[in-house]
């Protein structure tokens, strides 16, 4: 199995720490003028999210994660599992409810997404920055009102709610931002 | 950026010059000789903490390992035992594998040696030297490596137990490698992770004064309970900045210890490396009781302007190099 020394050690780089894939989000050398150097490294734990402290002495070496991340196409939910396609080799996943996380409130069918695989399982899943959904639920709009930047919630077909302008009435199209979660504008077909 | 354009920007470089200027005009005013010694040596650092870079050099139409010194300091020692006086040198040093914000493989240290002064009077002068340098120091303190230990984590570095420094390394929320029974390696943790980035706060650079027996290196002992290495080490804003020593000058003392380096660095599986000879030779001869110590000038200028890395003030660090 292929391995790290700290040497190679920088931010991004996937390790396994604690039979778990992590990433590495900052690496600091350290070494007091005569003495042990060592790495003190934040990491991020790629299953949980949790990020920890850890000092590794020079010279120690980890083993790596095989993790990849794909782009891949959304296709459907079929209650337990959320499948994605490989664009080119058409090769399916499933993930589940724990890796899929919060971008299930995102994602729409055939929209791209970057999907996170460990050992050739999806543990993660980030839906396109910018996503284009219909609304379902809101209260009726305010023909016209383009000016107060008064906001409503409404919500949308992948179940996420987000604040719109009074105007956007039920069966818009609207353009959202997936990391804030914050309504962009309106869209067309 | 370009991989081919500096990482330093023309002010920073400006002010290196300046710097070099200053630090050259304060030891001409003080009559200290301004030396330079081979950068290229047949012998290695023996330091289990320092590993040199190794070339290979056509000897007598063989060829031959030889190593980029880590510091000037043996060469500098054999002029001091040739007589040289008080002498100081501006090198370019070379060091495998020390790279991150505070560190690059080659790098400048300023190191200089006066005879016949204690080491408190050197601390003294690397004051002199560098406050005038650094707009947001005025002032220096000083605090022995005992007294720093207990402040900052409560522990006697002379005599806690390897238990006692474990648990207070996790007590202050490190998750430490395992470093086994290498009790020097336990408090190289606690000083790196969380005493260092206290000293030379509040507008004051730091001394610390007085190190385990364990951690000398080439300084001398002084006998005692316990006995302490007459070392100190300089911080400005938490970064070390100078390592200073009461030289050692016993030939068979130094020698002892260049074998023992290379007992530990076996012990490591780690290649047999050749000591300086000619040091212990010139130590033999008869080296003045003499002080030294070494500043690195890339650190010296990040703290007197301002930046946040060494690649600042570096015009083509290592991964430019």
């Amino acid at each position: 199995m292929a391995s790290y020394s700290t040497s190679e050690f920088k931010k991004g780089l996937k390790i396994m720490l604690d039979n778990d894939p992590a990433v590495i989000v900052e690496n600091e050398f350290v070494k007091p003028g005569k003495g042990q150097a060592f790495s003190r490294v934040k990491i991020r734990n790629l299953l949980t999210g949790r990020v920890i402290e850890r000092t590794f002495k020079s010279g120690d070496s980890v083993p790596a994660a095989d993790i990849m991340d794909i782009d891949m196409q959304y296709l459907y939910n079929d209650g337990e599992a959320w499948h994605f396609m490989h664009p080119e080799s058409f090769e399916q996943v499933a993930a589940d409810e724990k890796a899929v996380s919060d971008a299930k409130l995102w994602l729409k069918e055939q929209d791209v997404c970057t999907v996170t695989l460990w050992n050739g399982n999806p543990i993660n899943v980030l839906p396109p920055n910018h996503v284009i959904l219909r609304v379902t639920e809101t209260e009726p709009g305010i023909r016209g009102d383009t000016a107060t930047g008064a906001t409503k919630p409404a919500t949308l077909e992948s179940g996420a709610t987000v604040l719109v302008p009074l105007f956007v009435d039920i069966d818009d199209l609207l353009k959202v931002d997936t990391r804030s979660g914050s309504y962009i504008s309106r869209a067309k077909e | 950026m370009s991989a081919w354009q500096p990482t330093a920007d023309l002010a920073r470089l400006q002010q290196r010059a300046a710097l070099l200027a200053a630090i050259r005009a304060f030891f001409a005013a003080r009559g200290v000789l301004e030396v330079e010694t081979p950068a290229l040596s047949a012998a290695a650092t023996t330091d289990p903490q320092i590993e040199s870079f190794q070339c290979m050099a056509q000897v007598a139409g063989q060829m031959r390992p030889y190593y980029l010194h880590t510091s000037p300091e043996f060469a500098m020692k054999r002029l001091l035992a040739a007589g040289s006086g008080a002498i100081y040198q501006i090198a370019r040093v070379f060091r495998q594998g020390e790279r991150g914000r505070y560190h690059n493989p080659e790098f400048t240290l300023l190191e200089w040696y006066r005879p016949d002064v204690s080491l408190t009077e050197l601390m003294a002068e690397v004051a002199a030297l560098l406050l005038p340098l650094l707009p947001h120091f005025d002032h220096s303190e000083s605090i022995s490596y005992a007294a720093a230990m207990q402040r900052y984590v409560g522990v006697d570095p002379h005599t806690a137990s390897i238990e006692t420094l474990a648990t207070c390394c996790r007590d202050h929320g490190i998750n430490p490698p395992d470093l086994g029974d290498d009790r020097d390696g336990w408090l190289a943790l606690l000083l790196s992770h969380l005493i260092e980035p206290q000293l030379g706060q509040g507008g004051g650079l730091t001394f610390l004064y007085d190190f385990p027996a364990s951690q000398a290196a080439l300084a001398q002992i002084r006998p005692g309970d316990p006995p302490v290495a007459e070392r100190f080490e300089l911080y400005g804003a938490g970064i070390e900045l100078a390592n200073g020593f009461h030289e050692l000058t016993d030939a068979t003392e130094q020698q002892q210890r260049f074998i023992a380096d290379q007992q530990q660095r076996a012990q490591q599986q780690r290649p047999a490396l050749p000591y300086d000879t000619h040091l212990i030779a010139a130590l033999q001869q008869g080296l003045p009781d003499s002080c030294g110590v070494a500043v690195g000038i890339d650190r010296l200028l990040l703290l007197a302007s301002g930046a946040k890395s060494l690649d600042q003030v570096i015009a083509f660090p290592f991964d430019r190099a």
